[in-house]
């Protein structure tokens, strides 16, 4: 459910637009400094991914259900910057078809977009350098990014409520109804996104921007039909049998697919 | 199937609201929602006559009225946020069916429900009169950057393919006995979840390669065609917004003479 129009005042939610677009174009800065040409392709799949992903309602509690916030989960799939501008043009094409209000837009792209991805980003990244440097520490260091993100997003909106709300609820009473309810989604995004990482990264680790610096680059090498072999591939001791030839992240090169075996 | 009609709600017909180029269209309906937000709660006939404006461009552009209420029922689970707020918002109460309200709260109630309703209404006719590619066209000749645009229409042409792959994974996990009824479903969904991901990132990395080979050097070529506004179409949209306005204005000078 996204902030509509008239939820929160007009100057408010001005403001929060100037934070929203400024945080955006600084997204697209860094995101376009990253990978220029791939960007645009890959952003927009993300963000069919993340509308998709959003549309998947999974169970709360006692028949109520609630839906991904997903800010996190694109985050440490395609980074920061990516994750916030998909999740800003999933919210823009949103409100012009009628979910979330055109006036609101600044509020919702700063709660979902900048706090969802590139909080959720941080937070992802502070947890790794406290965690061991492991592959299963980025499924940890997720679970924390995305249980936490939740909450963090909620108490965004409690602060443009308290600033503009246009409602005289008990300040005190929205937070605490607000937090905890996102407490509770917060405990279903976070098991969405660990397991949906851990498949990624378990299929595909090369995909997974938040692990790039556990995969080892790997060296051109003779392989023989050895089990010796097998041991010796980067992220998670598996057999590298789905994973492409080019798994160091250098699909951008045609060609690239190679097998020099 | 055919999930593209998720982000497409236009509606083909004639008359002037589908022939006023984008541009025009999505100024007047920022403009018109700025005056909606503005105008003050308790001014209720300005909300009225907001209503009238927008009822009469939906019945101008010939949309079925159950159409607009079908698109309405976004806001439903707001309509139980608002019923809620007469009984738990403080002040002085009123009797109203033997139940003790909150005046106050009863207002607000009805200025929230009245601004969402409002500013939805105008979405729905902007999105129902314009398709989506001409809003793109629209967005870009307004000046957005670029990337957003592009990002943008790669999601309003895939997310129809992406999201159909969603609902085909649904129904083979039903047919295979799934009901998603408790949070150990959880796992499942997650699981189908990555593979979507997977899915889409590689189906990104095959367009990708599919606009290196057609000559895509990082800027996407300008072949939307665009069709300039004619001054009487910027006209018509700024009269929408200068009636907005009006009425916004009037709400408050009103407002500001009943309370002193």
């Amino acid at each position: 459910m996204h902030i509509p129009d008239g939820f929160i005042d007009a100057s408010t939610s001005a403001a929060f637009g100037v934070v929203a677009v400024a945080g955006i174009g600084y997204a697209v800065k860094r995101a376009g400094e990253e990978n220029t040409d791939q960007l645009t392709p890959l952003a927009g799949l993300v963000a069919a991914f993340v509308f998709a992903a959003q549309m998947l309602n999974f169970p709360v509690a006692m028949g109520t259900s609630g839906h991904l916030l997903g800010g996190t989960l694109a985050a440490v799939l395609v980074g920061p910057w990516l994750g916030a501008i998909a999740l800003a043009v999933v919210l823009g094409v949103q409100s012009l078809f009628a979910d979330g209000g055109l006036t609101a837009l600044g509020l919702n792209i700063t709660n979902m977009a900048l706090v969802g991805a590139m909080g959720g980003y941080g937070l992802f990244t502070l947890a790794r350098r406290l965690l061991p440097r492991r592959a299963s520490s980025v499924i940890a260091a997720s679970v924390i990014a995305a249980f936490v993100t939740v909450p963090l997003a909620a108490g965004a909106f409690v602060v443009e409520f308290a600033v503009g709300g246009t409602v005289d609820l008990p300040l005190d009473g929205v937070a605490g109804a607000m937090l905890g309810v996102h407490c509770l989604i917060g405990i279903g995004e976070a098991a969405i996104t660990a397991a949906t990482l851990s498949l990624v990264l378990n299929t595909r680790p090369d995909l997974v921007y938040g692990a790039r610096d556990l995969l080892g680059k790997q060296e051109l090498t003779v392989r023989r039909r050895e089990p010796a072999v097998v041991g010796a591939t980067g992220l998670s001791g598996r057999p590298p049998a789905l994973a492409p030839a080019g798994a160091d992240g250098s699909s951008d090169r045609i060609g690239d697919g190679s097998n020099p075996s | 199937m055919g999930g593209a009609h998720l982000l497409d709600p236009y509606q083909p017909g004639r008359g002037f609201l589908r022939s006023m180029p984008a541009q025009c269209k999505i100024v007047a309906a920022f403009g018109y929602v700025i005056c909606v937000v503005v105008t003050p709660i308790t001014a209720g006939w300005a909300f009225g006559v907001h209503l009238l404006v927008l009822a009469s461009l939906c019945a101008l552009a010939r949309l079925r009225p159950l159409f607009v209420i079908r698109r309405l029922a976004v806001e439903i689970p707001f309509l139980a946020f608002a019923a809620a707020l007469p009984f738990v918002v403080p002040g002085p109460r009123v009797e109203l069916l033997g139940l003790g309200l909150s005046r106050p709260g009863l207002e607000q109630a009805f200025g929230l429900l009245a601004r969402a309703t409002l500013g939805l209404m105008t979405v729905i006719v902007l999105a129902a009169t314009t398709p989506a590619n001409d809003l793109l066209v629209g967005l870009e000749r307004l000046r957005l950057p670029p990337v957003i645009i592009a990002v943008a229409s790669f999601m309003i042409r895939y997310s129809g393919l992406v999201v159909d792959q969603m609902r085909r994974m649904g129904v083979a996990r039903r047919s295979r006995g799934h009901e998603p009824r408790s949070l150990r479903a959880t796992g499942v969904l997650a699981a189908s979840l990555g593979t979507l991901f997977i899915r889409s990132y590689e189906r990104g990395e095959r367009v990708h390669l599919a606009m290196l080979a057609r000559g895509y050097s990082g800027t996407m070529p300008a072949a939307m065609p665009t069709v300039s506004p004619r001054p009487g179409q910027w006209a018509t949209a700024s009269a929408l917004v200068v009636l907005g306005v009006a009425v916004a204005v009037a709400g408050r000078s009103l407002d500001l003479g009943v309370v002193s």
